[in-house]
């Protein structure tokens, strides 16, 4: 295609992400690099039902001055990404100087909330994302290998997972492992302990949301690789069968490969979906146990009050640069594959 | 008693405006005017919006109501443009600080002049002498129990202070009758913020230093409400950190605890026969709110409901909003939903499920902490107790660890340099 076709028939596109991509992570860049002006603050007298007190209340005339000065707010740099709510840095020495063993320091980093919320997603993500590809696979081939009349059916129940809403989805997990619902009850029962409960359990929490994100993603590989498996070339499958290949040898050697284009698509989107991970904390009400990016994100937008725009922005920037650092080596390795393509 | 005083307070101003309102009247304002009311949904607010519709829809061009649980996420955004998209917003302690930090409320002095001869005095949320709000209704934490299951434990009475409330749940646990005998609203983020915000003030505990949004909870009133904490947290159901109200309220209709923390407001939903048995609401008694031995007050944050009108809109509007508002404060309106809430208004009749909010009131409690940095404080609390409640650090560090956070947040925010 001529580079000038070629730009006329992006252009719909490209204008549609620079106004709705683009320009909003700009504005979010810049959000991020300010904090509000200051609020000065002045010793009043509160009446109310309750009597009166002395405290403190914004002087509304004083601030608004600084904000007509400086409608952004006070300029802040980096400030936000290196304060105590993100990377840390000054704790994080503070807590390296302050603790003589690993497992202390290890301790202290824990209770920062960025790495806290780091170690969850980190963990998610590495858990998930090969359980969703293995077995999204396993369940694709046995689908595949059904006898025509059971096929239509067992596709439609596999694919449950995803059409039931996640909030639904994982309200009634939650309702299960409840210490009054079946598989709560029945934990308690099997090890004669009223007080296990997989709701106040740190690490049996964390599984469970592991288990609750293998099981919700599934259906998206399994439905991407069954098909996938229907343009396996049948010729190549005879010629292995006739040279003496056993069906897992076939599997090993000719239909995963074959797949790989998709392995690697299903591995860029989870990978990106799971860094993200957000519903199930909010609705499996983990928040005492699991933190992740977004939810930090969501907190200080929403329970705050006044939302903290910088931090949220500055967690968004992270949040976004952590994909990228993610998905490099896979996009390194579609690159390279493209330009070797082109250069035939 | 606390409520008698309020009912007392408006009797004069409340005998002359009901005359008015006897003759079918109520004064609605400038007429053909546009009242568009944001407020949260629960019965009580529906009443008294609802009453104020009845009343002025008639004389007002357009009359709409929102009644949304999100009230409080949007009330700054809709408030924000100019005209706002709501005429009023019904907030408690906490909302009406939180629009008044973006100055989207405009003061009411005088529309109380001219609407407000129903109110009484001590309803006006005056802060610096510019009146913010009109309160109508009341609300606290405050203890609940069984009587029955106290009885047969062999503990005598209502518990009054928090070492009493855990003897009583040992003598329970003891008795073989209940492994865990308390209920409280301890899940993460607000609501186990909110309850170390009761503790620590049973413990007489400041949150800031005076004058100032420099944080002082770590201190040994501090400490000592996080020990009081994990004291309670041992006999509490095993997933207290995911129970807010809706789950406390469900063990409590259950008969699964003797020892509740919850809402007043709960209160009236709990004691009537839907959802429970007859044995769990004749035996629940609604007490005052613990405290502690040697300082006295109880371990309770008192909050107010009320309605504001937002700054940003042309005055006609604000008459026409404050006056339907103003007018829907009747005893009328209180007679008809008196058991929906604890009413500041006059006429209202104290009943079962208003005693445990008027006896933590009467015995002293403080209110919400109305400053514009608590939202901070309160949501600082709410992300950095949970590992102190899991038992993986100490009161110390936990203290340490919500000062941190809150001082990173104030700074960010302009409250702190």
């Amino acid at each position: 295609m001529k580079h000038k076709t070629f730009f006329w028939f992006i252009l719909p596109t490209l204008s549609a992400m620079i106004l709705f991509i683009a320009l909003p992570i700009i504005s979010v860049i810049i959000q991020s690099l300010h904090v509000e002006h200051e609020q000065v603050l002045i010793t009043v007298e509160n009446c109310g039902p309750f009597g009166c007190t002395e405290s403190v209340a914004v002087d509304q005339e004083a601030t608004e001055a600084l904000l007509e000065e400086a409608p952004l707010g006070r300029f802040n740099g980096l400030g936000t990404y290196t304060n105590r709510a993100h990377l840390a840095f000054a704790e994080l020495g503070e807590a390296w100087r302050g603790t003589d063993t690993w497992a202390a320091f290890w301790d202290r980093v824990m209770s920062l909330p960025f790495y806290a919320a780091l170690a969850f997603t980190l963990t998610y993500t590495f858990v998930v994302t090969p359980f969703v590809l293995v077995l999204g696979l396993a369940i694709a081939v046995g689908v595949n290998n059904l006898p025509k009349m059971f096929k239509g059916v067992t596709i439609f129940l596999s694919l449950l997972p995803m059409m039931v809403p996640p909030v639904v989805g994982s309200l009634i997990l939650l309702w299960m492992v409840d210490a009054e619902g079946i598989i709560g009850a029945t934990i308690q029962n099997i090890f004669n302990d009223p007080n296990l409960s997989i709701r106040a359990s740190g690490p049996l929490m964390w599984i469970m949301l592991i288990v609750y994100g293998i099981w919700s993603s599934i259906p998206f590989s399994f439905i991407v690789f069954y098909a996938g498996l229907q343009t396996v070339p049948e010729d190549t499958m005879e010629a292995a069968t006739i040279d003496g290949a056993s069906k897992w040898q076939r599997m090993r050697h000719v239909v995963v490969p074959h797949l790989m284009p998709l392995v690697v698509f299903i591995s860029l989107i989870q990978l990106m979906d799971n860094f993200r991970v957000f519903e199930p904390i909010i609705s499996f009400q983990a928040g005492a146990f699991a933190q992740s990016l977004s939810t930090i994100i969501y907190n200080d937008l929403r329970e705050a009050g006044n939302p903290l725009y910088g931090s949220a922005g500055a967690t968004s920037m992270l949040t976004i640069l952590g994909v990228v650092i993610l998905l490099s080596p896979v996009l390194v390795r579609t690159y390279r594959d493209f330009t070797r393509k082109s250069s035939h | 008693m606390f409520l008698k005083k309020f009912a007392l307070a408006s009797a004069m101003v409340g005998l002359m405006s009901s005359a008015a309102f006897a003759a079918g009247h109520a004064n609605c304002g400038p007429e053909g005017q546009s009242v568009r009311i944001l407020a949260s949904d629960f019965p009580a607010i529906q009443a008294v919006m609802g009453a104020a519709e009845e009343a002025c829809s008639a004389s007002a061009a357009e009359f709409t109501r929102n009644h949304t649980t999100e009230a409080r996420d949007i009330m700054n955004a809709a408030l924000t443009p100019n005209p706002a998209e709501y005429t009023s917003v019904q907030v408690a302690n906490s909302t009406l600080t939180q629009l008044m930090n973006d100055g989207l409320l405009r003061p009411l002095n005088d529309l109380v002049d001219t609407y407000g001869a129903n109110i009484p005095p001590n309803l006006l949320i005056t802060i610096d002498g510019n009146v913010m709000a009109v309160a109508f209704m009341a609300n606290s934490q405050h203890l609940y129990a069984r009587s029955d299951i106290l009885e047969e434990a062999g503990v005598e009475g209502v518990p009054t202070t928090y070492d009493e409330v855990l003897a009583a749940a040992e003598a329970i646990r003891a008795a073989g009758i209940m492994e865990n005998p308390i209920v409280a609203n301890m899940q993460v983020g607000w609501n186990i913020a909110e309850m170390f915000n009761t503790v620590y003030m049973a413990h007489g505990g400041e949150f800031f230093e005076p004058g100032s949004a420099v944080p002082a909870i770590n201190s040994e009133a501090g400490i000592a409400t996080l020990e009081t904490m994990a004291a309670l947290a041992e006999y509490a159901h095993p997933d207290h950190l995911s129970q807010a109200s809706n789950e406390t309220q469900a063990t409590w209709e259950a008969g699964q605890a003797a020892l509740g923390f919850m809402w007043g407001s709960r209160g009236s939903v709990i004691l009537d026969e839907e959802g429970s048995s007859a044995e769990v609401t004749e035996n629940t008694v609604l007490a005052a709110a613990p405290i502690v031995d040697g300082v006295g007050i109880p371990g309770a944050t008192l909050w107010w409901d009320g309605f504001t009108i937002a700054a940003n809109i042309p005055d006609e509007e604000a008459e026409a909003s404050f006056a339907a508002l103003a007018s829907a404060l009747t005893p009328e309106m209180v007679a008809a939903n008196n058991d929906d809430a604890v009413w500041l208004l006059e006429g209202f009749n104290p009943g079962r499920a208003a005693a445990g909010v008027a006896a933590t009131a009467q015995g002293g409690a403080k209110p919400y902490p109305m400053v514009p940095q608590m939202g901070l404080l309160h949501n600082a609390l709410g992300a950095e107790l949970s590992d102190f409640m899991q038992g993986s650090e100490s009161a110390e560090q936990a203290l340490a660890d919500v000062e941190a956070a809150y001082t990173t947040a104030a700074t960010e925010a302009g409250f702190l340099q």
